[in-house]
């Protein structure tokens, strides 16, 4: 992956007409998917995106690059498989709540586990918007839906508890609406060595239109969201006057000069720290208690799957006497007629 | 004792032999230091394990008896035999499980020392199975197996458990004896296997000629046999069961298509022996993943097709259920792609260590849609080589999934093969688009034989999206035209049925026409043909054909059915292949005879079967 070239967002736009209704979060995720790619300067040829089912997992049609559009939930297996023929390739991987949490959540975790180097983005609307509005993984409960029509009675799952649960290596969070932060989310996941996860809280126009109003709401959207930046303390807030303490073991959010609070008592973003015990409370902290983290919230590289293959293979070929079939076929017991 | 009067030697065309004890009594090892000395000396072979269908059944019970069987012969050998000519019992409860497996007449050896009250009792016999009168219809050699042992290791400074742990050389001495086998292949195979500790090196061989002395000393062994080496094909062999074989084949496909070969896989009965030798030879380069389920198994195969592997699944009945749906994939996107399927007796779990044929219609129709893909079935142990190797061929050169069926006889069973030379196999051409070549459309046939080219990722300017919907003739763009769904199922159709221009015609053995045509397919090969050759030999009129290309099928396939008057389809499911004949030679009949009890046929039944039709009965 070390060609660079120079290529402009539009490149990575393909001649199909983008299908998605209008006011559709995928939208936005898309463009900062065409960003993102065409500032990391990986040429078009190396780059392969594979999706699963679903309104998200149309993404396939919509990119100039080599893509794949699977099936239900299978999308991290594939994807699997595209990187372990091919490490050189940077491999995308689109899914969306109900691809990767429900019918394909024993592939979303067990990728996760093996740390095989992907780039997935997993789009969260909360509801399954191409079978037409019935409840996801991530709905939360109570949630009214097609098949639901008296609210849920299961509890949701949170992308980046099941990531961090995973042994997960990298886990950031961006919202459909903010294209640059996502844009920047996508850019650090390309870089990073090993499985990373990027759930994009998206919003579905049609099924549950302004599921993240409560986060997203100009009125108190700066209250609401905490854009975590590494090495910087966890302030956030119109007035940038609140953060995010620890004290008991808790997370806590306090204000700037209350209590005899400064800047110093604040807790220092580190998506490097080994332990994720911050990374997950972070990543479970919701409205009303605490503003919802975005960013980075965890980045700590390990050898990926795909090097450690290499290793394996290059040492028992250095010191296996078999060179070829033939070898093979006359090594262990033989005798001649 | 007569020892300086030699017994008399009597000459056998071919012999069976059945060693049976407790799975810790190192049965399948005995087994095969026989096989492999028979084979050294020259003899037609072929051999079957019986492993217990528990892992760790209780010892001394009948669940947890293990047995090897070994076919041996001067003659033509292509069966590890039906009824065997001497079975070895260590102990009661393997007495119980292979009575009924034994020739009247036959001789028993069983190790006396064990048969005790306690032991009949694990067994499940009421008393001692030894004095039933039915037990006069064999010669039971009764010999202090353990004792012996004991007495003749006595000298040696072993713990009684290393002790115990020899005496099935003690029986395979024996039974060198009685078959006039010499030792010195074993010798040497110890010597190997036990260099950093001569203790167990002499104690092995100790036993070992503690039981050919003793055979060849016990009054109850009149004579001892012998069976002349066969005349063998020049070459250098080795002994090979179905499942490695398929393994080395698709290595073989990998070297001679210079592409990397993938294994996508979940451990699964009897498929998983595959996935373990293909584990051990990443020497040659192959990466194999153990996948977190069966569907994970084949996508990532898919996904490593999609970037240039030879990309491979293996699995059995259960787990070829499970891929339904991502073979559809495979057959949508025009991907490489073969498919291993060792069938087992099913439904569901089934029975997942036995053989059966069940499985055919699933392969060849088995998926949501029209989706037509390359079916193939290996027939005997040693050639899953060649037919995994033929699977690979057609997935690339054809750009379609292919299945291959085995099955759990194949797999396990094992034969003699004549190793083949790489130099000899042929090339294999996948249709790779590379760089700079003048377009690439992905979905435009190359040639008569309606295969689309593979341009994987990473080469420049050939950027293409596939997928699973349905796609536009030429361009592969999305697609919901009606009239292009037609064009695009008919080609598939089309392309799978063009592979019939690169497989072999059926052979015929026999006569060309006639009355009787036999018909088998896969893993039935061994006792089909002995059942064909034994009838031929007294003097029934038949001729056989056995299926190893099933879809589609050899050109010749009508011409030949069309030759007989009678059809009979012999396999191991309810009539399968039958009905699939039925359907696609219109107007022809078929007799069928099935058998679906997680066991081959057996020469002896199929004889039978066949001259019932042929005398009209
Ligand atoms: S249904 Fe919802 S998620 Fe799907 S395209 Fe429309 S707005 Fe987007």
């Amino acid at each position: 992956m070390n060609e660079q070239v120079t290529l402009q967002p539009k490149d990575f736009k393909s001649d199909q007409e983008v299908r998605w209704c209008a006011g559709c979060g995928d939208h936005a995720v898309l463009s900062a998917v065409h960003r993102a790619m065409a500032q990391t300067g990986i040429p078009r040829e190396k780059i392969a995106l594979i999706s699963g089912i679903g309104c998200s997992s149309r993404f396939p049609y919509y990119m100039n690059t080599y893509a794949f559009h699977g099936i239900h939930g299978r999308a991290p297996a594939i994807a699997s498989g595209v990187k372990m023929a091919n490490p050189d390739l940077s491999v995308w991987v689109i899914t969306g709540d109900g691809d990767a949490l429900a019918i394909g959540g024993n592939h979303f975790i067990h990728v996760i586990r093996r740390n095989i180097n992907l780039n997935i983005i997993l789009l969260n609307n909360q509801i399954y918007g191409l079978t037409k509005g019935q409840y996801s993984p991530t709905s939360f409960q109570g949630q009214i839906s097609k098949t639901s029509p008296f609210g849920t009675i299961e509890p949701p799952f949170h992308p980046g508890e099941l990531t961090l649960g995973a042994q997960g290596n990298f886990f950031a969070r961006s919202l459909d609406y903010n294209v640059k932060l996502t844009t920047d989310i996508l850019v650090e996941a390309a870089k990073f060595q090993g499985t990373s996860v990027v759930e994009v809280l998206q919003n579905c126009v049609i099924y549950n239109d302004n599921a993240y109003g409560y986060i997203n709401d100009k009125a108190y959207k700066e209250d609401r969201q905490l854009i975590l930046e590494q090495g910087k303390p966890m302030i956030f807030g119109k007035n940038n006057d609140k953060g995010i303490i620890m004290e008991d073991m808790q997370l806590k959010v306090v204000k700037l000069g209350e209590n005899g609070i400064t800047e110093k008592n604040i807790l220092i973003h580190d998506a490097k720290a080994q332990s994720p015990l911050i990374h997950w409370m972070l990543a479970k902290m919701n409205f009303p208690e605490f503003p919802v983290a975005f960013g980075v919230i965890r980045a700590v590289e390990e050898d990926t799957y795909s090097l450690k293959m290499k290793r394996q293979i290059e040492y028992i070929q250095k010191n296996s006497k078999i060179k070829n079939v033939d070898d093979l076929l006359r090594s262990g017991n033989t005798w001649e007629v | 004792m007569a020892d300086n009067i030699k017994k008399p030697v009597r000459e056998l065309e071919n012999v069976v032999i059945r060693f049976s004890g407790d799975s810790g009594d190192g049965m399948q090892l005995t087994g095969t230091l026989f096989s492999d000395t028979s084979a050294l000396f020259g003899n037609y072979l072929a051999t079957f394990p019986d492993y217990p269908a528990e892992i760790r059944a209780p010892q001394g019970t009948v669940g947890g008896v293990s047995g090897f069987q070994v076919h041996f012969g001067h003659g033509e050998v292509n069966t590890p035999g039906d009824y065997a000519d001497v079975l070895v019992a260590m102990n009661p409860a393997a007495l119980k499980a292979n009575t009924k497996w034994v020739k009247s007449g036959g001789i028993i050896i069983v190790d006396i020392d064990s048969f005790t009250e306690k032991n009949f009792q694990k067994a499940g016999y009421n008393n001692d199975p030894l004095t039933d009168p039915k037990m006069k219809d064999y010669n039971v050699i009764q010999a202090p197996i353990t004792s012996l042992t004991q007495e003749s290791l006595k000298d040696l400074n072993l713990d009684n458990k290393s002790v115990l742990r020899s005496k099935n050389m003690f029986a395979l001495g024996m039974v060198y004896w009685l078959f006039d086998r010499p030792m010195d292949f074993t010798n040497k195979f110890f010597e190997n296997k036990f260099k950093k500790n001569p203790v167990v090196l002499e104690a092995n061989k100790t036993v070992l000629k503690a039981g050919y002395q003793y055979a060849e000393s016990s009054e109850a062994l009149q004579s001892s046999y012998s069976v002349a080496p066969a005349k063998i094909e020049k070459g250098i062999y080795r002994n090979i069961n179905g499942n490695v074989a398929t393994a080395w084949g698709l290595l073989a496909a990998a070297e001679k298509s210079k592409l990397t070969l993938f294994l996508g896989s979940y451990p699964i009965t009897p498929a998983t022996d595959i996935l373990q030798e293909l584990s051990t030879r990443k020497d040659l380069g192959v990466k194999t993943f153990q996948a977190e389920d069966e569907i994970a198994g084949i996508c990532s195969a898919i996904g490593a097709s999609f970037a240039g592997h030879l990309a491979v699944t293996t699995t059995s009945g259960p787990g070829l259920s499970l891929k339904t749906e991502a073979t559809g994939l495979a057959v949508i996107t025009e991907l490489p792609l073969v498919i291993v399927n060792v069938q087992r007796g099913g439904p569901s779990t089934g029975l997942p260590t036995k053989t059966e044929q069940a499985d055919l219609l699933q392969a060849i129709y088995g998926r949501h849609g029209e989706s037509p893909l390359v079916v193939l079935a290996a027939s005997t142990p040693s050639n899953c080589f060649h037919y995994a190797f033929v699977a690979a061929k057609i997935a690339l050169e054809h750009m379609t999934p292919v299945i291959l069926l085995t099955d759990g006889f194949l797999a396990n069973g094992s034969e003699p093969w004549k190793i083949p030379e790489m130099k000899d196999l042929p090339d294999i051409k996948p249709p790779l688009i590379k760089e700079g070549a003048e377009d690439y459309k992905p979905y435009k046939r190359l040639n008569d034989n309606m295969v689309r080219g593979w341009a994987v990722p990473g080469t420049k300017g050939f950027e293409h999206r596939l997928g699973g919907l349905e796609k536009m003739a030429v361009t592969g763009a999305v697609s919901y035209v009606p009239e292009n769904h037609q064009v695009m199922v008919n080609e598939r159709e089309k392309k799978v049925e063009a592979v019939v221009n690169d497989i072999p015609d059926l052979k015929i053995l026999g006569e060309e026409s006639g009355e009787l045509l036999l018909i088998g397919w896969g893993g039935t090969y061994g006792h089909l043909y002995t059942a064909f050759r034994e009838l031929r030999k007294e003097g029934f009129k038949l001729s056989y054909i056995h299926f190893n290309y099933i879809k589609p099928f050899p050109k010749n396939t009508a011409q030949i059915l069309n030759s007989f008057k009678k059809r009979l389809v012999c396999e191991l499911n309810l009539g399968q292949m039958a009905n699939y004949l039925r359907m696609k030679f219109e107007g022809l009949s078929f007799l069928q005879y099935n058998k679906v009890q997680g066991l081959p046929f057996t020469v002896i039944e199929l004889k039978e079967q066949i001259k019932k039709i042929l005398e009209g009965k």
